[in-house]
């Protein structure tokens, strides 16, 4: 896309990310192993990085549309538990508990969006009011309906092979979605017309709906696609793990946002990549899980996550600074 | 003279019982600068919405080219020809000038659903429409907008309304926080608009810089034309005094020099 020179590629949103991962690669490889490189080791960060990353590119591409999405947090578990307790516990057909987990993610996502659109409140505050009221709800209906926070689940084979099963006995298929989602999403937001839409959104509100770009269909496009995917993530684990829980995913809320910011997204929207996004989502799993292929206790990793999303994000602000050159102020 | 593009008669604009705009009437035409001067709160924003369709005129009509319209909103304006171009407006610091350039009305190849953003016909003509004007200091269409200076900046806003096809250029106030050089580099630019045929409407409180482009001229005092006249009819200074509102900068720098004896 771009002339391959060296200062044409740090000028790139997904610079800091590609350094940061070569560097955190680099750290686990000289005071770990090489092993976690290996397919056996690789599968340990990989099925983190793929259920995290299918959610950290749509909340990354609210952060570049200037908004933000918690609620992600609350629809992991809504998402299982709703296929778990249709196909769980009342017996249907594998699809329906699958189409219902979509459309629990469809309806929240069309709330957190319309809210957001018509009270312009801001969206951290609307997506953590639907993240409780989802969570309540989902724990609610839980014990309401099975009398117990977490309900068995036995997929069809065909979903079973399509959302849930282990590749080579360690990779989770969720991994080949993944991948398959964020190569359709680079298309769609750097290279069709509309990813130019979500990007000026973020730039410039006003001047973007003076340009004829219906930035509210827009905004509530992009709540939705979180929703759903979130919801995605969570009824693939249950069809995976044969189970749902009702308190699986808050980690997520924090983790998809760090990996965003690894990944070069600016916080206030306007600037960022997927493929950084996709690099921040790798980086923080590697971190996460490279520690136990290290002498290290884990409970360092929480650490050296700390300290690398600082060191992103001043580190993101350098190469955005270069990118421009020179700043005149942001209004 | 020829019929004006956009013509105002007696346009008033109340906001409840508050009268904004008081019998207001211009002629923009095809060609000439029109230089609306006025001291802050003097009416100029409003008056500006009111042309760009953001606000209905309470009475009045707004005539285009001979016929009266009535705008249903800025889009509507927008699609019969009137851009308005506010500091810095419509381009966007972090995206690329093409990118920038083209927002909304993307430059595709390819077909069907996977039609692709035309990068390099979007660089090529964006960088070209900036380039007629004048800037040829912009030659990537791949530098981010933010990289270029607030002249460089306002000069393709102006570029783009230009290049798709705006007959009435409304400028609010493009010089304001410039500096001299920046500012004249604008200033070169709504003359090249006008040499194109543009009806330009500028708004700024800078007499110098109105003087320097203007064919017409309009000062606004509270919400009223206080006088209206042609370049060369009247020297800075008159201008200047009118803006202030009829009181002489003379009187008040005599008043001035007497506190401080």
């Amino acid at each position: 896309m771009n002339n391959l020179s060296i200062g044409g590629l740090l000028r790139r949103p997904e610079a800091g990310a590609f350094l940061g991962l070569a560097a955190v690669l680099a750290f686990f490889v000289v005071f770990g192993s090489s092993k976690f490189l290996e397919p056996a080791g690789a599968a340990s960060w990989l099925n983190v990085a793929a259920n995290l990353g299918i959610i950290a590119i749509p909340v990354g591409l609210l952060m570049i549309a200037g908004e933000l999405d918690i609620s992600v947090g609350a629809m992991i578990p809504a998402g299982s538990m709703t296929v778990a307790i249709l196909t769980g516990h009342y017996d249907l057909p594998t699809w329906v508990g699958i189409l219902a987990a979509v459309g629990v993610g469809l309806t929240i996502g069309l709330i957190n969006g319309i809210l957001v659109v018509r009270t312009a409140v801001p969206s951290l505050i609307v997506t953590l009011g639907t993240l409780f009221a989802v969570q309540g709800l989902v724990l609610g209906l839980s014990v309401l309906i099975t009398g117990t926070t977490s309900v068995a689940i036995t997929a069809d084979p065909i979903s079973k092979f399509l959302f849930g099963q282990f590749l080579g006995n360690t990779f989770q298929v969720i991994i080949v979605w993944w991948v398959l989602l964020a190569a359709a999403y680079i298309f769609v937001i750097h290279f069709s017309p509309y990813g130019n839409w979500i990007f000026a959104l973020g730039g410039d509100k006003v001047s973007a709906r003076n340009a004829g770009i219906p930035t509210q269909r827009l905004t509530i496009s992009l709540f939705v696609v979180s929703s759903v995917s979130a919801s995605f993530v969570g009824m693939c684990q249950a069809i995976l793990f044969n189970s749902a829980q009702v308190s699986a995913g808050m980690t997520y809320i924090f983790n998809s946002i760090i990996a965003v910011v690894v990944g070069g997204v600016l916080l206030t929207g306007g600037f960022g990549s997927v493929v950084g996004i996709f690099l921040g989502t790798i980086t923080f799993a590697v971190v996460n899980q490279g520690i136990y292929f290290t002498a290290f206790d884990r409970n360092w990793s929480s650490l050296i996550i700390g300290v690398m999303l600082l060191l992103a994000v001043l580190m993101n602000n350098t190469f955005r600074q270069i990118a421009l050159t020179y700043s005149p102020k942001k209004k | 003279m020829s019929r004006p593009i956009l013509k105002l008669t007696n346009v008033n604009k109340s906001f409840g019982p508050i009268d904004v705009l008081h019998d207001i009437c211009l002629e923009v035409h095809a060609g000439k600068v029109l230089c609306l001067l006025g001291d802050n709160g003097a009416g100029k924003s409003t008056l500006i919405k009111t042309l760009a369709g953001v606000h209905k005129p309470t009475s009045g009509t707004i005539e285009m080219d001979g016929q009266p319209v009535e705008f249903t909103g800025p889009r509507d304006a927008a699609s019969r020809g009137i851009a308005t171009v506010h500091q810095f407006g419509g381009t966007f610091p972090l995206m690329t000038i093409g990118r920038s350039f083209f927002v909304g009305v993307e430059p595709t190849i390819g077909w069907g659903p996977f039609k692709i953003y035309d990068r390099k016909r979007a660089n090529a003509v964006a960088v070209k429409a900036v380039r007629d004007f004048g800037i040829t200091r912009i030659d990537d269409g791949d530098r981010l907008v933010g990289g270029l200076s607030g002249g460089e900046r306002q000069s393709l806003a102006i570029a783009r309304a230009v290049h798709f096809g705006a007959k009435v250029l409304i400028l609010d106030e493009p010089t304001a926080a410039l500096g001299v050089k920046q500012a004249t580099h604008v200033l070169r630019i709504v003359n090249e608009a006008k040499k194109r045929g543009l009806a330009v409407v500028f708004i700024t409180h800078q007499v110098m810089h109105a003087m320097a482009v203007g064919d017409q001229f309009a000062v606004l005092i509270r919400g009223a034309v206080a006088a209206d006249f042609a370049k060369g009819e009247r020297t800075r200074e008159e201008i200047t005094d009118l803006m202030a509102g009829g009181e002489t900068m003379a009187d008040l720098e005599a008043q001035i020099d007497a506190a401080a004896v």
